[in-house]
């Protein structure tokens, strides 16, 4: 990619100029990188049909409604009728109880996993494959594997509680139980990732650090909290925003599981009442507007990992 | 500028011009059409105009019969109108409903696009719906005053015809023929109340290996679905009069979820796994392990030919209560700005293919020659004379066991049509259905009483 390369030119140190000294280098800057540009251009074109433009006319359709072909403006209507949706509270609710969970495990599981793979001397290539395995698997593939897993009548989880003389479990088939059940096939399905990345942090932390904390008698479970900790600060809170963020965004796999809905809407959550709003409902306007209120959110979110990015950078 | 840069920058903007063309290509689909003269729609098609138009729902090649018959269909079509080209796209299952409404969003849908009877309303909301009611005429469609009025009712706004009907199907009781032999009960005396199907489904169920002696859909739509069949069954009503206001919320509604209820937990002769969808029940009946369900005769079909079970294994019987039945189906509607000689090559097509007795879909002499099956209890498009010319046809063709259809055919059950914003009412209540299937201490009036509420704002805001 030398056309993408920036010229030493553009590099040259700025000097008080003259007008048509500007409009000379100026000149000379966009032929130097004409070339990128012009690829730029398809990308550029791309993201502002597919996403920017979407973007906006989302914005717009919060505060319309479409009826027998007709577009009308109806000011804050959508907010305050997705607002009114009995199912609008529960999905939050739902969301909320999936981050948690998500948080709980599909946080602290890798970064375990991650510690523990980082101790290991030996077979750690296989290993690692092992356990980024999930994540190379069609996540309609690993759905389905986990269909069969949390059957109550023949599943395998099941089996192996009644082996053990334990008690059952109704899995995907109690509201109870449901939303654990998808946090669970999900970790599964998705930890992969974030054990590779907390591996690479952690394989950054110097050796002497844990020599100095060996020399001073500190066990496993100290130097983990004294040294590992500490050193993966900033990745951890990098990965729990990032994880936040990608949680409450949750949708293919309580589809895929549970049909969306689950047992009296357990496993409803705000994009599965979206997708509802827009395809089973054919309001527009409410799936827009709530899903305004969804972006608002996250953008909370999004602005603490922005400010600790720069932090961190 | 030096040599190679024009180069490179002439490949990206090469590259650029060819997403956008994509984006463009993707972006609409203009069926090509020369019009012609035609706005009198009594006249008959000009034999001489071109005409273009597009449709969906062509058999996929996973059905390569179906898929021949199809095309063979079309070229015989075009000896009659040479002047017809029709672009079919090939589509398994016809309408999936997120790609549905996003099409229609899109104005992407081909020219005559598939339609289950519960979507007209929300093609008429996406403004893509064509007004087709002074083109078909006895003259375009002779079978006309032969078709079944409630099911030109289901695809009427206001007095207009929207489209066209292609299928439509009556909801009985399904079973499992070996089952019930091997339960000790008459595999020719389903059952016709709800009491006798819990006192069946006990049986069934104690043969035990898994079998449940009976099943119910309970997502992605299906439960409020069958809720409806199942309300329709014991005589209640989804919506008032004037269709502004749920109407199950009473003792009618509360005995559908209790006996559901009943099943589940004291009976417990469904099975523990729930959240079924169609067609989970059908792949648990072909495997042996379900005694009965609610469904439509179709089910049937896709039993046998996509699950591999056999015509001999199943029966039906009328839906349990005989006080109603739910009827359903589903055509073929006409998008909006069509030229009027597109209309009427359309509706041509539409004639030749599903609505002539005899031709197209009622070809029961070539569905037998070519070893599909025949005997079904549907399509019932017709009444009078193109009934029974339908009906001795199809008789004469019967490759599968008519008398497992005995009951469902001979017992007298009132269709009635869906409720208004079917789909959006059926997704309100799959979360009730859900609820009493998987939970010991559901409060049914509690849901009821949600579900009322929610289904009023849909009709409130529809």
């Amino acid at each position: 990619m030398a056309a993408l390369t920036v010229s030493p030119r553009t590099a040259e140190p700025r000097t008080p100029s003259t007008g048509p000294r500007t409009r000379g280098r100026g000149g000379r800057r966009i032929r130097d990188n004409l070339t990128a540009h012009g690829f730029l251009l398809g990308a550029v074109v791309c993201f502002a049909l597919f996403s920017w433009y979407p973007m906006v006319r989302e914005f717009v359709m919060t505060f319309q409604r479409t009826r027998r072909g007709r577009t009308t403006w109806v000011g804050w209507h959508n907010f305050i009728q997705v607002s009114h949706d009995p199912a609008f509270w529960q999905a939050w609710r739902n969301t909320v109880e999936f981050t948690l969970l998500a948080l709980v495990f599909g946080f602290a599981l890798p970064f375990g996993v991650a510690i523990v793979l980082n101790e290991i001397r030996h077979a750690r290539a296989y290993l690692r494959i092992l356990v980024y395995l999930p994540v190379m698997l069609p996540p309609v593939a690993s759905v389905l594997l986990f269909k069969y897993f949390f059957n109550p009548d023949s599943g395998l989880f099941n089996a192996v509680l009644r082996v053990l003389h334990l008690p059952t479990s109704q899995w995907l088939n109690s509201a109870a139980t449901a939303m654990p059940s998808v946090v669970i096939a999900a970790t599964w399905m998705n930890m992969g990732s974030a054990v590779l990345i907390y591996l690479a942090s952690l394989q950054n932390i110097p050796g002497e650090l844990y020599e100095a904390a060996e020399l001073d008698g500190a066990r496993l479970l100290r130097r983990v909290w004294h040294v590992t900790i500490p050193q993966t600060r900033l990745i951890l809170s990098l990965m729990l925003l990032l994880q936040i963020v990608a949680t409450m965004q949750v949708f293919t796999e309580t589809f895929l599981l549970t049909g969306g809905d689950g047992p009296k809407g357990s496993t409803t959550t705000v994009v599965y009442l979206i997708y509802n709003y827009a395809f089973n409902f054919n309001n527009y306007g409410g799936a827009a507007a709530l899903s305004v209120v969804m972006l608002l959110v996250l953008t909370g979110f999004s602005a603490l990992y922005v400010r600790l990015s720069r932090e961190g950078g | 500028m030096q040599r190679t840069d024009l180069r490179r920058l002439a490949a990206a903007a090469t590259v650029a011009v060819i997403g956008l063309s994509g984006a463009a290509a993707c972006s609409g689909d203009k069926s090509g059409s020369d019009g012609g003269s035609g706005a009198d729609g009594s006249a008959p098609l000009d034999r001489n105009a071109k005409v273009t138009i597009t449709i969906d729902c062509e058999p996929p090649t996973t059905k390569p019969v179906q898929r021949k018959e199809w095309t063979d269909d079309i070229a015989a079509f075009n000896k009659i109108y040479p002047n017809v080209t029709i672009k079919s796209r090939d589509a398994s299952p016809c309408e999936q409903p997120a790609a549905y409404a996003a099409q229609l969003k899109a104005g992407t849908e081909p020219d005559l696009f598939y339609s289950y009877f519960t979507d007209l309303g929300t093609a008429l909301d996406a403004g893509q719906v064509t007004d087709i009611t002074k083109y078909v005429t006895p003259e375009t469609v002779p079978a006309w005053h032969d078709i079944d009025p409630s099911v030109l009712h289901t695809f009427s706004d206001g007095g207009a015809l929207r489209g066209l009907p292609r299928n439509n199907y009556k909801m009985g009781l399904i079973y499992n023929r070996k089952l019930f032999q091997q339960a000790g009960l008459d595999p020719d005396k389903p059952p016709t109340t709800w009491d006798e199907v819990a006192a069946d489904a006990r049986k069934i169920s104690a043969l035990g290996n898994g079998i449940n002696g009976y099943g119910e859909y309970s997502a992605a739509n299906t439960g409020g679905w069958h809720f409806t069949a199942e309300l329709y069954g014991l005589g209640g009503t989804m919506v008032s009069a004037g269709g502004t206001r749920a109407a199950f919320n009473d003792a009618t509604g509360k005995q559908v979820l209790q006996n559901l209820y009943t099943m589940r937990w004291v009976d417990q002769t469904t099975g523990a796994t729930q959240g079924f969808k169609w067609p989970d029940l059908m792949t648990n009946m072909v495997t042996g392990k379900e005694g009965m369900y609610v469904g439509a005769p179709d089910d049937i079909t896709y039993m046998v030919e996509t699950l591999k079970g056999n015509y001999a294994d199943y029966g039906m019987g009328p839906m349990p209560g005989g006080k109603g039945t739910l009827l359903g189906g589903d055509g073929y509607l006409f998008k909006k700005g069509l030229t009027p000689d597109q209309i009427k090559a359309g509706i041509a097509w539409l004639n030749f293919e599903l609505l002539t007795p005899g031709k197209g879909q009622f070809d029961w002499a070539r569905k037998k020659a070519d070893g599909l099956p025949v005997g079904l209890p549907e399509p019932f498009l017709f009444t009078g004379a193109s009934a029974e010319q339908d009906s001795r046809n199809k008789a004469a063709s019967a490759t599968i066991p008519l008398a497992n259809y005995k009951e469902y055919v001979g017992t007298q059950v009132p269709g009635r049509v869906e409720p208004p914003h079917a789909q959006e009412i059926y997704k309100v209540l799959d979360t009730a259905v859900s609820a009493v299937l998987t939970d010991r201490n559901s409060n049914i009036d509690h849901l009821l009483k949600t579900a009322e509420s929610q289904v009023n704002q849909v009709l409130a805001n529809s």
